[in-house]
């Protein structure tokens, strides 16, 4: 019988995530398929500016610690530097759709052969509950105290569909962990991201729509509910890219 | 000794090249040498100079203000720089582009048809090269065994008809008016 | 056999140094008037094994530095003013998680979009502030094309060394004039990077690269053992050239292609009887110091000059505590100043001298 236990690719500490956030869950699903594939130590990891700026301290595989929204150029210069290794970002949407915008789509059309976990929470979490680029119309923020109007702040990011479109792109999936079938839905995306980045297909993507309860000022159940009633509608889960699949099709 | 010579004309006309093959010269002289290209716009079809100090010394200040030797390629570059030729220097104009001439008597001017010349013997854009030849003819600053090796040295070996091609210019230059 | 000469740009003379000096990755981004660098390196490294990688912009250019640092690889980013500017976010980065790297800034006029001719008005930027927070990196000043390739060579082994982005600072007319250029056989040696991140196999604990301290007197702590290490780097490789300076009344100082200017009219001074000599720092950070108070022994005067509206010349009059006059001679914006303007500063100022 397996014993559910901490992956060997987290390190034993204590993260500082609040209470229902998603990035625990996420770390916990990326370390396992580490585990899996037995790649935690042919791996790097770049970190962004924002809530996940320390997973330096929590994956167990060599990490570096980026400036904001350039985790993916980072994430160039290792894999360029280092070919056979695993490297993969974590970032945040205001890093990665935002500050990071050019790096991220041009590491895309470049078809860097990196993985990137993207969490989109519509929010800035470390700062304290700003609008992000996929923070929804409507959506109450610190900086859209009336909430996102479009004609003000225009209108939200969606990634997956605008990385898709780059031929570089080799994988492009949303997934939610907002329930335990799409947990398990998210992992399978995770590593197939990384199976990608194994066969060097060119660059894969994971976004994950999450919960950030804290800033927007529900319980982490109401937070749950927030994703399935809002956040999935505007920004629907499925594969977006995958070449091994077309690749399939065609044979 | 210091040579400071200032080549000018309009893009295209091979003014790089020209100081370029006087500054290998120079290398194969074993002299001091420098070799400073305007640059920017330049270099897309309007005017565009080259100061080339061939020296005994470690060469100061790259940039030539005051030539020696000025090459001048075009009206226009004839016109901004014949001024600021140093007193008993030497100005090499192609006259087939360059109409005016200068007033001053403390100068040597030499007048070469060097455009008219390069179409004549089937060497266009030559023209450079041609006045080089006039040049190495009327100031003694280049040996002809330093002009060929500095030829052979810009010119890759895959293309020996175009060394060829060089050489006939450089005499056709070094030969004229004789 | 390496040490026949060739006749190269600076720019070019500079690119193959570093390839030779053991870098394998080059990330870079078009700007006047340093494009050779890339255009030379995009020809070059798929030849010898090493990385191209023309980024979508300066920012991620130093980032992709920043990533090839971390894993101990010899790499370099080249630009002119304006794209440092965009670098400087980078430069902290790397200087805050003590990485090795060379940056290249051929200089041009500013500020603003500037212009394209050669200028030293980024001298600030370089040896005071290239970045937020406290940090230095190494400045290394070459004055001609041969020294394009040897400074170059020494910025990357120094950078190793110390732990530290190292920039060659030079400007649009070292990097657009050919001079002969010799390159020595140089073994890249390169020093143990245990702290490098490059997958740790299972064999030691993960290493993180990483600027971030929240706890401020861990972040003090931190500065403090970085501002230690300068001091040794101060005494280790501050590098200038004298000429003329024993017995000279007037001190020139200048750095770079203003140094060839002024050496050509501190000759020329000579020839008119007046004492000139020249300073010419070739480490801009750390700053000669001692090399102007040695001169304080003869000198009644200095005069630095620059491509810009007067920026080190705050150094020498600091090296100096301001104990004699100190003048400043200068062009900006892209105008080099010309010998006889030099040597006309150093006639007046002499002419002040005998009175």
């Amino acid at each position: 019988m397996a014993i559910y236990k901490r992956p060997e690719a987290l390190c034993d500490v204590t993260t500082h995530f609040c209470p229902g956030c998603s990035h625990g869950l996420v770390h916990r699903l990326v370390a396992e398929v580490f585990d899996e594939m037995g790649i935690v130590g042919d791996t790097i990891g770049v970190c962004p500016v924002g809530c996940a700026v320390m997973s330096y301290d929590y994956f167990a595989c060599d990490m570096i610690e980026a400036a904001h929204g350039r985790a993916p150029a980072v994430a160039t210069g290792v894999k360029r530097s280092l070919p056979d290794k695993f490297v993969f970002t974590y970032q945040g949407d205001g890093d990665l759709a935002a500050i990071g915008t050019a790096e991220t789509v041009h590491s895309a059309t470049r078809g860097e052969n990196i993985t990137v976990i993207f969490i989109n929470n519509t929010i800035y979490g470390m700062t304290g509950g700003q609008m992000a680029p996929t923070t929804l119309p409507g959506q109450v923020t610190q900086t859209t105290p009336y909430g996102r109007d479009p004609k003000v702040a225009g209108y939200p990011v969606r990634v997956c569909e605008m990385v898709s479109t780059l031929t570089g792109t080799a994988f492009a999936q949303r997934v939610s962990v907002d329930s335990p079938n799409n947990v398990r839905t998210a992992k399978k995306a995770i590593r197939k991201a990384f199976e990608i980045q194994k066969a060097g297909l060119g660059f894969s993507i994971v976004e994950i729509l999450s919960a950030c309860p804290t800033n927007w000022g529900m319980t982490p159940v109401q937070a749950l509910q927030r994703v399935r009633d809002e956040m999935i509608p505007y920004y629907p889960l499925g594969v977006y890219k995958d070449i091994t699949a077309q690749k399939e099709e065609q044979a | 000794m210091t040579s400071e010579i200032l080549l000018a004309g309009f893009g295209g006309q091979g003014i790089l090249f020209a100081g370029k093959v006087l500054a290998y010269c120079g290398l194969a002289a074993e002299r001091e040498v420098s070799w400073l290209p305007s640059y920017g716009p330049e270099m897309r079809g309007g005017t565009c100079n080259c100061s080339v100090i061939l020296s005994d010394e470690p060469i100061g200040a790259p940039t030539v203000y005051d030539p020696d030797i000025l090459m001048a390629m075009n009206e226009p570059s004839f016109l901004k720089f014949s001024d600021k030729v140093k007193a008993g220097g030497k100005i090499f104009i192609d006259s087939t582009l360059v109409d005016s001439r200068s007033s001053r008597d403390d100068i040597t001017v030499y007048e070469i048809p060097a455009t008219q010349l390069a179409e004549e013997n089937g060497l266009t854009g030559g023209a450079n090269i041609i006045l080089l030849g006039l040049i190495i003819a009327k100031t003694g600053i280049i040996s002809d065994k330093d002009i060929e090796a500095a030829i052979s040295k810009i010119v890759p070996p895959t293309k020996p008809k175009l060394i060829e091609n060089n050489m006939k210019a450089i005499s056709i230059g070094r030969n004229y008016g004789c | 056999m390496s040490q026949e000469k060739k006749l190269m740009k600076g720019n070019e003379a500079l690119a193959e140094a570093a390839i030779r000096s053991g870098c394998k990755c080059y990330f870079g981004y078009p700007i006047t008037p340093q494009t050779e660098i890339a255009a030379y390196m995009a020809k070059r490294m798929p030849k010898v094994g090493g990385v191209f990688v023309q980024a979508e912009s300066e920012i991620a250019a130093i980032n992709m530095v920043y990533g090839a640092a971390s894993t101990g690889t010899r790499c370099m980013t080249s630009s002119s003013s304006p794209g440092i500017s965009l670098k400087s976010e980078g430069i902290s980065y790397l200087a805050g998680s003590d990485l090795p790297c060379v940056i290249v800034n051929v200089q041009r006029g500013g500020p603003g979009l500037g212009g394209i001719q050669p200028s030293q008005s980024d001298y600030y930027m370089a040896a005071k502030a290239g970045g937020h927070g406290d940090f230095h990196m190494l400045v290394f000043a070459p004055s001609s094309v041969q020294e394009m390739a040897d400074l170059a060579a020494l910025a990357f082994e120094s950078a190793d060394k110390y732990r530290m982005p190292a920039m060659i600072f030079a400007d649009g007319l070292l990097g657009q004039m050919m001079e002969p250029v010799a390159f020595p056989e140089i073994s890249p040696a390169m020093p143990e990077k245990p702290w490098a991140c490059t997958g740790h196999g299972n064999k030691r604990e993960h290493n993180i690269v990483n600027s971030l301290y929240l706890v401020p007197e861990e972040l003090e702590r931190s500065n403090f053992e970085r501002f230690a290490r300068y001091e040794t780097v101060k005494k280790e490789l501050t590098l200038y050239d004298n000429f003329l300076t024993e017995d000279a009344d007037i001190i020139v100082t200048a750095y770079g292609a203003s140094a060839r200017i002024a050496r050509s009219a501190v000759t020329a001074a000579r020839a008119q009887g007046i004492k000139a000599g020249l300073i010419r720092p070739k480490t801009l950070w750390p700053f000669p110091v001692q090399a102007y108070r040695d001169a304080l022994s003869t000198a009644k005067a200095y005069l630095s000059v620059e491509m810009s509206m007067g920026q080190m010349v705050d150094d020498v009059r600091l090296a100096i505590e301001c104990s004699r006059p100190v003048h400043f001679f200068g062009h900006t914006g892209g105008v080099v100043p010309t010998p006889s303007e030099v040597l006309e500063q150093i006639r007046k100022i002499n002419s002040g001298l005998a009175k």
